[in-house]
């Protein structure tokens, strides 16, 4: 049975902050497979395309029939603990602090046996799910699960330093003005965070859903204008040290191509909220999420960018706003390098349309504030680094999976 | 998949021996590289026999720690100009399998004497790295879970055995007792001190079921031996010991989803075949020792008893040099400490003293046939080298 968390205490001030150490995080090319999978949350291992062997640890030839045929594919994550045992002294560093650490051979249903990290729920002899999860050094692992849940299961040492669970960790929503903001509010509150700022630039101005946003329980309204550098630097300092996830919520969607903007002032104004908030953001928070990345309970674990999926292709009906998403993922992309160091994560959120005034024309089907809300609490508690949410934004990715060229055709016409 | 197919007749080593056991008295920390350990356990061979560097016309290495070298970089560091080289990476099998592929070499006059030497050194940092980059498997999937080492591998072998076949940590500490007992006259085994089967049980966890006097102390140290013809060594008026049979196999039974039992299961009917005995007459036996479990298969997997009977067997016999299960007589691993891939010459070198006269600590009486036994390169959850040799005393 899973001991519950106790809410972290106010840090004593004196109290050295533990460097946050990594555990390795080299792997063979291949094995780069297992990381991706486990970015999206996937039981993936390679499947031989000759034989069918599953087949793990990673290869380069299937040592049923030597096939250099081994796509990585969904595998059922069933198995049987065979054996554990609880290291109590580790040649590393990382590991060394965290003794003692429970692993076990998993003998998978569909074939191998796997060595993999244990939940604290979990005995010898009994059944298990595989999960593979991103550790902290950002590389694949696998942890094995108990069959079914158990109380408090996502309490455990070893699952927590594997997820970016929101429970008993501070919140920083960057703009609560937006439908999103205050549904990630709402979301972040039921999940258990211990405090959820949001972001609001000229909070005197009176906006939509003021009222209910401040009556979340938990919620502190603090002033934060993504287009001010001096206004990040002083929300930064003031609650930085504070913050253990830190979710972009700043949008600018506009309709049109490049040719039709005529000029730079809107393409200006998006780059401002988008790309160079993002960035201020970074500068401001990113030393201090990195640096508290082993802070206890409620260490820094994530920062969150919500993307729209035409940053991944663009979609020219709405051209230069998909131009600068893609500004904006590119910035993560070297946010998620520039982070790991210090063990957090950062999750891309992409998702098509939303059911908000902007995307008033567009046909459905669309994504409800809410639902994103509640995906984006789900990624966080899963430890995932890129979510997809709506059908839109999974059908842009199988279709970009399949033809490039066939996608901006379509796009485009 | 594991082969049953019967092989044809292999041909006997008829004519080869091994002699001029060699020990490095072994270092807890060593400032010396690797290849000054192996130089020291090559010069003591050709003292001991009399050959001089121009005589050694073969050379085989086994060592973790002689990087980035092999034993071709070793041949010019110690000035020897071998006509048959050989480089043996195999860890706790490197001892079998350099002697079996030096037998043949000598037979067959591709060389005349050959040296095999496994040495490394022990750093205060090496053993540290070398986990790490062990093997490709160990870096993706055993190293990132806990970064145990073996210790952690083995305890999910041991906790396995000990659930499927009712072995008790008792047991493991009898080998483990019996193993000091031999030790203490053994001038150069690192741990010095009895030990009691209630300081075993209470001693502390590492990785559980594992406990520290089930782990073997990484140190530095070599150990090293002369294959020839039967003639040379009488010529040269040196004690040898004749090689009888020998077996090799990697990877073995890969479907087991957990290992319980080693190569030496698949190919125990050819040893003895091949060396024309019986398990029943061999008079004492050197298991590989990383870890007791290990003993306890090689025992079965060797023929002394059934699978799942070692716990009962072990039980039922004495182990130390005088008992009735003379086993691994030197102390092995254990207390001796392992010196890399040096440990898996440790039983081999052993037995040849057993055999030939010259033994350093405890004698078995009337040794006449000894059974040398290697294991291996755990580079995912089990070790994969396995190999075993028969040995027969007295003077050839």
């Amino acid at each position: 049975m899973t001991e519950p968390l106790s809410r972290p205490r106010r840090k004593n001030p004196l109290k050295k902050t533990p460097v946050p150490l990594l555990p390795q995080g080299t792997r063979s090319r291949t094995a780069l497979g297992l990381t991706a999978a486990a970015a999206e949350g996937r039981f993936q291992l390679q499947v031989c395309g000759d034989c069918s062997m599953v087949v793990y640890p990673p290869r380069d030839a299937c040592p049923r029939c030597l096939s250099p045929r081994l796509p990585y594919q969904d595998v059922d994550n069933g198995g049987t603990l065979l054996a554990e045992t609880t290291i109590r002294t580790s040649t590393d560093v990382y590991f060394r602090e965290r003794m003692p650490w429970r692993i076990g051979t998993v003998a998978l249903d569909a074939g191998p046996s796997i060595v993999a990290h244990l939940h604290g729920d979990l005995r010898e002899g009994e059944r298990a799910r595989l999960q593979l999860k991103l550790d902290k050094s950002g590389q694949a692992i696998v942890m094995a699960l108990p069959a079914s849940d158990t109380p408090n299961m996502a309490d455990d040492p070893q699952w927590r330093e594997l997820t970016c669970d929101p429970k008993y960790r501070r919140v920083l929503i960057t703009d609560g003005r937006t439908a999103v903001g205050q549904a990630l509010a709402e979301a972040l509150s039921a999940a258990g965070a211990s405090v959820i700022f949001v972001g609001i630039a000229d909070p005197w101005k009176p906006f939509p859903g003021e009222e209910k946003l401040r009556r979340i329980e938990r919620v502190e309204i603090v002033p934060l204008d993504l287009t001010d550098t001096t206004s990040v630097d002083e929300c930064a300092g003031e609650f930085a040290a504070r913050v253990d996830i830190l979710i972009n919520t700043a949008e600018h969607v506009r309709t049109g191509g490049i040719i039709e903007r005529k000029g730079l002032i809107i393409a200006r104004e998006e780059l401002e909220i988008r790309y160079f908030g993002l960035t201020r953001l970074a500068q401001a928070f990113g030393p201090v999420l990195r640096a508290r990345g082993a802070d206890g309970v409620n260490s820094a674990a994530a920062f969150v960018n919500l993307l729209s999926v035409y940053a991944l292709a663009n979609w020219p009906a709405y051209g230069a706003f998909s131009a600068t998403e893609a500004a904006c993922l590119s910035a993560s992309l070297s946010l998620r390098a520039e982070l790991r160091q210090g063990g957090v994560k950062v999750l891309n959120v992409f998702f098509g349309p939303l059911e908000t005034e902007w995307y008033q024309a567009v046909q459905p089907p669309k994504v409800a504030p809410a639902s994103l809300a509640r995906e984006v609490v789900r990624a966080l508690q899963q430890g995932l680094e890129d979510l997809f949410v709506g059908d839109v934004a999974e059908d842009i990715r199988a279709r970009l999976a399949v033809n490039p060229k066939a996608l901006e055709r379509e796009l485009g016409s | 998949m594991a082969s049953t197919r019967t092989h044809p007749r292999r041909e006997p080593y008829d004519g080869v021996v091994v002699g001029a056991p060699v020990t490095i008295p072994y270092r807890r920390y060593s400032t010396n590289t690797a290849h000054w350990w192996v130089g020291r356990a090559v010069r003591e061979v050709i003292q001991r026999t009399g050959l001089r560097s121009a005589d050694i016309d073969g050379l085989s290495l086994s060592s973790f720690t002689v990087g980035p070298d092999t034993a071709i970089g070793l041949t010019q560091h110690l000035g020897l100009s071998p006509r048959w080289l050989d480089h043996v990476p195999l860890g706790g099998a490197s001892g079998v399998v350099a002697l079996r592929r030096a037998a043949r070499a000598v037979q067959c006059g591709d060389a005349e004497f050959v040296v095999c030497v496994a040495g490394d050194t022990n750093q205060v940092d090496s053993f540290r790295r070398m986990l790490s980059t062990f093997s490709r498997f160990a870096q993706d999937a055993v190293y990132p879970y806990g970064s145990g080492g073996p210790n952690a591998s083995f305890a999910l072998i041991t906790r396995n055995y000990m659930r499927h076949y009712g072995a008790t940590r008792e047991d493991f500490g009898k080998i483990c007792v019996a193993q000091r007992a031999n030790a203490l006259s053994f001038p150069h085994a690192l741990m010095k001190k009895p030990l009691t089967l209630d300081e075993y049980l209470s001693a502390r966890a590492i990785s559980d079921p594992i406990h520290l006097f089930d782990c073997v102390m990484p140190c530095a140290g070599a150990e090293a031996f002369l294959v020839c013809r039967e003639d040379a060594a009488r010529s040269l008026g040196l004690p040898a010991a004749r090689l009888l049979a020998t077996v090799e196999r990697h990877n073995a039974f890969p479907e087991d989803p957990i290992q319980y039992r080693g190569g030496w299961a698949m190919d125990v009917s050819e040893l003895y075949a091949m060396a024309g005995v019986t398990a029943g007459d061999v008079d004492f036996v050197e298991t590989y020792d990383d870890y007791p479990v290990i003993c306890m298969m090689q025992i079965e997997d060797l023929g002394f008893c059934a699978k799942g009977e070692s716990p009962e067997f072990i039980r039922s016999h004495t182990l130390t040099a005088d008992g009735s299960f003379p086993h691994n007589t030197s102390g092995g691993q254990l207390s001796i400490g392992q010196a890399g891939a040096a440990g898996g010459f440790l039983g081999l070198v052993e037995a040849l003293r057993q055999l030939t006269g010259g033994v350093l600590g405890a004698e078995v009486p009337d040794a006449k046939i000894g059974l040398v036994s290697g294991f291996g390169m755990v580079t995912y959850d089990r070790g994969l080298a396995s190999g075993a040799a028969l040995l027969s005393g007295g003077r050839a």
